[in-house]
């Protein structure tokens, strides 16, 4: 089975699942004794943060734990923005995340392109050595990649967060093998008509690839959004962290608050959970493609 | 003719121009992130470095130094029973899952949604949900736990128990991962087969153990190697819930070369250590892929 079929497949298991019967048919199943639990054990401890973070400290401190709220304690969200800049390390992740969005579907569709069309000299030793960076763990490279960023003066600016991740080789690799399930005649047709491959690209090539494009989007967003390692080495102030990072200084200084601690986490996963729910088939499509999640 | 020829080598030559100023951005970033990198991070770990006055080299001294270093054995201990815990729970479970949520049932799209979501989560946010979820004293686990007659248990703050503690906590954030790509390739599983079966007279564990669990071999290898890779490089889950602790009960070299490299000023045996744990995946990852290629059955 081809890449793009199991991508597909992948989407369509996600948007459509095995048609759900209709009507009364199969209206309980055994499958459903097996299921349950399964859904229980994943949803729990967030349905339990969920409602934690409504709480007063007393009632987190309550043993048996109460799994139904008794007061709504909204002001617990309210008390976190006041006592953390979380808002800054929101609009902080919020700009590193664009522009690396925005960095890889420009960068990524340019490369992939070149490297699935265009005949050039160095594309294939080009293309292998892109390949190979995929092999090696980022944690073995970290070390010189943090020399290599402090040596352009970057280290404690989003700068340092950006630059490395402009464009990658999962993104290059992706478009790429996409880019050439496209038929070539449009393009060709294109081509004798005087287009040059910028307008060919622009016009032609990238309004045909929507779904390749929304996925390198979406798992991009994901991956930047829930990035650890890389800003804990290169953003020491406070003004300057992503919300990943001031969550877990949060964490650090509020360890015995939990209410709030809980809001904060609730906070933090918001914009990652309505893109999921949103752009959930591009979720699904992204981590069939590879699976990527750190 | 001489016209034509001159068209041809035009194109040809804007070609290559026009290739490269394409490719060239990204290119240019992947060299400069990406393979620099690797070259340099082998020259550290020949070198004595703190990150700030100049190296000097050491020759390979850096990696004489680790058959003899306690943590590091520690870490290389831990890591490989995290690693023979997680893969399995993780790919067994995401199979097992996969197949119950494969099935046509009511509220399946529910089931879905519940079973994925944790994937998105972030690790911190997983982690700062399972101290709770595991705090010794009002932690759900404890109290679920007391009901069928177990426990308490410390979790995270024992020595005994923290690294089973990350197992289950990560096992639970990425094993939708696992059951995302095993519903894609189930999906992918020709009606037919699974109907001849059927007519043969096999039952649900007959087809399950004969037609789909082979079927799915290519898949189960990728999960396999994949969640090796993954296991190998764990760092978030112990920075965040027991730094290395209780003492150094959850030492893993990722941990540990950053605590050298970048709390320690010992960036050189860092990079040797960075380098052994590369090598260690890439061994894995071969002899994973050699054992699956002949257990493997590839349709045609």
């Amino acid at each position: 089975m081809s890449e793009i079929q199991t991508i597909e497949l992948a989407a369509r298991a996600a948007e459509e699942p095995t048609a759900e019967p209709k009507g009364g048919r199969f209206l309980f199943s055994s499958w459903h004794l097996v299921l349950i639990p399964i859904a229980v054990v994943m949803v729990i401890p967030l349905v339990w943060m969920v409602v934690t973070s409504l709480q007063t400290l007393e009632e987190t401190r309550h043993y048996p734990p109460t799994l139904v709220p008794t007061s709504l304690q909204f002001r617990n969200y309210t008390d976190v923005l006041q006592q953390a800049p979380f808002a800054r390390w929101f609009v902080n992740t919020l700009l590193v995340t664009l522009a690396c969005v925005v960095g890889n579907l420009l960068f990524c569709s340019l490369a992939g392109y070149a490297f699935a069309r265009i005949r050039f000299f160095g594309r294939e030793v080009a293309f292998i050595l892109i390949l190979a960076t995929l092999m090696v763990p980022f944690q073995v490279v970290i070390i010189p990649t943090f020399l290599i960023v402090r040596s352009f003066h970057l280290i404690d600016t989003l700068g340092a967060l950006i630059l490395p991740n402009l464009a990658g080789a999962f993104g290059i690799f992706m478009l790429r093998q996409f880019f050439r399930t496209l038929p070539v005649e449009l393009e060709e047709a294109a081509r004798i008509d005087g287009a040059s491959r910028l307008g060919i690209l622009f016009k032609i090539v990238l309004p045909l690839s929507g779904p390749a494009l929304a996925t390198l989007a979406v798992i991009t967003f994901m991956w930047t959004w829930n990035d650890f390692l890389w800003p804990l080495i290169t953003i020491y102030n406070s003004n300057n962290m992503t919300i990943q990072l001031g969550l877990a200084t949060f964490q650090g200084a509020h360890q015995s608050n939990t209410n709030l601690l809980m809001a904060a986490n609730v906070m933090s996963m918001l914009p990652v959970l309505l893109l999921f729910f949103f752009a959930q088939r591009y979720f699904i499509r992204g981590i069939a493609t590879t699976g990527l999640k750190g | 003719m001489a016209v034509r020829e001159a068209n041809v080598r035009r194109v040809v030559t804007s070609d290559h121009v026009v290739g490269w100023a394409f490719a060239s951005p990204a290119v240019l970033l992947i060299i400069v992130f990406g393979l620099v990198p690797i070259v340099w991070s082998a020259l550290l770990s020949f070198q004595k470095t703190n990150l700030l006055s100049p190296p000097h080299w050491v020759g390979l001294a850096n990696y004489r130094a680790l058959p003899n270093d306690p943590l590091f054995e520690q870490a290389m201990v831990h890591s490989a029973i995290y690693t023979v815990l997680f893969v399995p729970f993780s790919v067994a479970g995401g199979l097992l899952t996969a197949v119950a949520l494969n099935r046509p049932v009511r509220g399946i799209r529910i089931y879905r949604t519940a079973v994925f979501v944790p994937v998105v989560v972030s690790t911190i946010a997983t982690v700062i949900i399972f101290l709770w979820v595991f705090d010794p004293n009002f932690g759900l686990a404890n109290w679920l736990l007391g009901k069928v007659g177990l426990g308490p248990f410390a979790f995270f703050t024992s020595s005994n128990g923290a690294l089973y503690s990350i197992v289950a906590m990560t096992v639970w954030g990425w094993i939708g991962f696992n059951v995302i790509v095993y519903l894609a390739a189930l999906q992918g599983i020709p009606r037919e087969l699974v109907e001849a079966a059927e007519i043969d007279g096999a039952g649900t564990w007959g087809i399950f153990r004969n037609v789909t669990i082979p079927l799915l071999g290519p898949v189960t290898l990728f999960l396999v190697v994949w969640s090796s890779i993954n296991a190998l490089q764990l760092f978030d889950e112990v920075y965040l819930a027991t730094n290395g602790g209780p003492g150094t009960a959850t030492y893993v070299p990722v941990f540990y070369l950053y605590k050298l490299a970048f709390q320690g000023g010992i960036a050189g045996y860092a990079a040797a250590i960075a380098y052994v744990l590369f090598a260690v995946i890439l061994v894995l990852t071969i002899v994973q892929l050699l054992i699956g290629k002949r257990m493997v059955h590839y349709a045609p």
